[in-house]
């Protein structure tokens, strides 16, 4: 029966470490490349307030964190498409009134006091079956999307300006993207936490554009990297006892460090090369 | 020479500040024209209405006389607008000058790759191809996008301040490239740069609210002054230095 229990904890928890691999590679290059990271660290912390509100109605908190995370990204997206705002002040108070709004329902939610420190730093404990089905159908969402319109979302993101003299549907495409993003960015909350998440988003892309920048092949490695990362931090706390998400956050940048010794010293060798070429 | 669209009575501007004012034009078949102007005065508006990506308050540009498509008119923006910083490669923005010959899943195949390759050959960015824009120099970074606004094979080809952060030396090359490059397609090229443009463009279009059209590439200052055009004129020589009369 031990047995049992252990097989499909492992199971579980390769299969989330799959799913938010696949997002943090998808999500995370556009993030990164679009230099959006502040602006997901908004949106992770103001779906907090879902978290909150959901508690309080006594609904999933998972489904109040969608409808915060959707809002505030679609909402960002639109101010400063307006740029009638100074896009980082914004963020800032939305990041803000997030977590201010999530910790005032939950203070105000009778009874029993949810467990704040696994929505924070996250636990694959805590993972339902309903989060694993809402990580793989945002996977899966995100892998169709970005195949189907590869060219098309490469560009807009690339520059814009230019994209709207071969498609109409810029803004549509924008939109879309930015919303699966914040809808991504919100189901890996139970799994990553929100103030660890960001780490996902990040690292994987970073250490892979330090080798190459051809897009694709972001999304490909940080996808890889992501999953030996987020696996290798899940038996390291498991045998460790330390908190999942804060380890995996650990490891993933172990992974940067190691990456960016590697391309230092690459770096050198073909200078110590180019030197001696040319003596 | 026919010609191959015409702006008939255009105005055009933005959230009620009107930029082009009652704009009437033809533009022949492979005339080379040189746009000037104040800044502010209407000339990358010009090149936006042209595109379709503004639509006039009132008139219109009619591009029945040469049957000329919106997917043939190839654009080159100014070059600060693309982030040298975004991860892709020199191949993948000249592929991104056909997508207007694709749908929005923009599949680009053998055929798109190899009129990329001719392209990127005759712009001489082949050996460059797989390179991210990061690692180009200003000179490179102009040509990629000229090659974006050519590989989709334009009947048109607009400009707007290509030789913008360029080094001089690499100026005349580039306008040496545009020249061959007339021989197939009508060029209009924004600049502030007269003096040296006018070696290149069979005529000018001087753009400060109103449009007029100067059959000729060499124009002086009484021109200017003529056409309400309130521009430096840079001379190269040792011209005496001519200060201008504020358009009134």
């Amino acid at each position: 029966m031990e047995n049992l229990f252990e097989y499909s904890f492992v199971i579980r928890s390769l299969l989330g470490a799959l799913f938010a691999s696949i997002t943090a590679g998808l999500a995370g290059t556009y993030i990164v490349s679009k230099r959006l990271v502040f602006l997901s660290g908004g949106v992770t912390h103001a779906s907090f307030g879902g978290i909150g509100l959901g508690y309080y109605l006594g609904i999933n908190p998972v489904v109040g964190a969608a409808v915060f995370g959707l809002g505030s990204a679609l909402g960002m997206e639109y101010m400063s498409a307006r740029g009638k705002m100074r896009e980082d002040s914004a963020i800032g108070i939305l990041w803000a009134l997030g977590m201010a709004v999530g910790i005032i329902f939950i203070y105000l939610t009778p009874g029993y006091a949810p467990n704040l420190m696994s929505y924070l730093f996250g636990s694959i404990l805590t993972v339902t079956d309903g989060d694993l089905i809402g990580l793989g159908i945002i996977s899966a969402v995100l892998i169709i999307y970005t195949a189907v319109f590869y060219r098309t979302l490469l560009y807009i993101s690339f520059d814009e300006n230019y994209a709207r003299t071969f498609t109409r549907h810029v803004d549509l495409f924008r939109y879309i993207s930015v919303g699966l993003t914040g809808l991504a960015i919100v189901l890996n909350i139970r799994m990553a936490g929100v103030i660890m998440i960001i780490a996902l988003l990040t690292i994987p892309a970073n250490i892979v554009m330090l080798f190459t920048r051809r897009y694709l092949r972001i999304i490909v490695l940080s996808t890889m990297v992501s999953f030996a990362g987020i696996s290798g931090g899940f038996a390291l706390s498991w045998f460790t006892n330390l908190p999942t998400g804060a380890t995996i956050v650990a490891v993933l940048v172990l992974f940067w460090l190691v990456a960016r010794g590697i391309r230092t010293l690459k770096r050198s060798s073909s200078i110590e090369k180019l030197k001696k070429t040319t003596i | 020479m026919s010609t191959l669209f015409s702006i008939e009575s255009m105005t055009a501007g933005y959230e009620e500040k009107i930029v082009l004012r009652d704009v009437s034009m033809d533009v022949e078949e492979n005339d080379f024209i040189g746009i000037i102007g104040p800044n502010g005065g209407g000339k990358t508006t010009l090149l936006k209405v042209i595109l379709g990506l503004l639509k006039p308050l009132s008139g219109r540009v009619d591009y029945s006389p040469g049957d000329l498509k919106l997917n043939q008119i190839g654009y080159m923006p100014q070059v600060a607008q693309g982030d040298a910083l975004f991860p892709v490669t020199v191949e993948d923005v000249v592929l991104s000058g056909m997508m207007h010959h694709k749908g929005a899943t923009g599949r680009m195949g053998r055929n798109e790759k190899r009129r990329a390759a001719e392209v990127m050959d005759e712009l001489g960015l082949t050996a460059l191809a797989h390179q991210a824009l990061n690692e180009l120099s200003g000179g490179q970074l102009q040509r990629v996008y000229l090659a974006r606004a050519v590989s989709g094979s334009p009947r048109l080809l607009l400009l707007d301040e290509p030789a913008t952060f360029v080094d001089a030396s690499f100026e005349a090359d580039f306008y040496e490239k545009l020249k061959i490059l007339n021989n197939r397609m009508t060029i209009m090229m924004v600049s502030h740069d007269v003096g040296t443009i006018s070696a290149w463009v069979k005529s000018f279009a001087c753009v400060s609210e109103k449009v007029f059209y100067h059959p000729h590439s060499k124009i002086t200052q009484d021109d200017l002054r003529l056409y309400g055009c309130p521009i430096q004129l840079v001379t190269h020589g040792d011209v005496p230095h001519v200060v201008l009369h504020k358009h009134d």
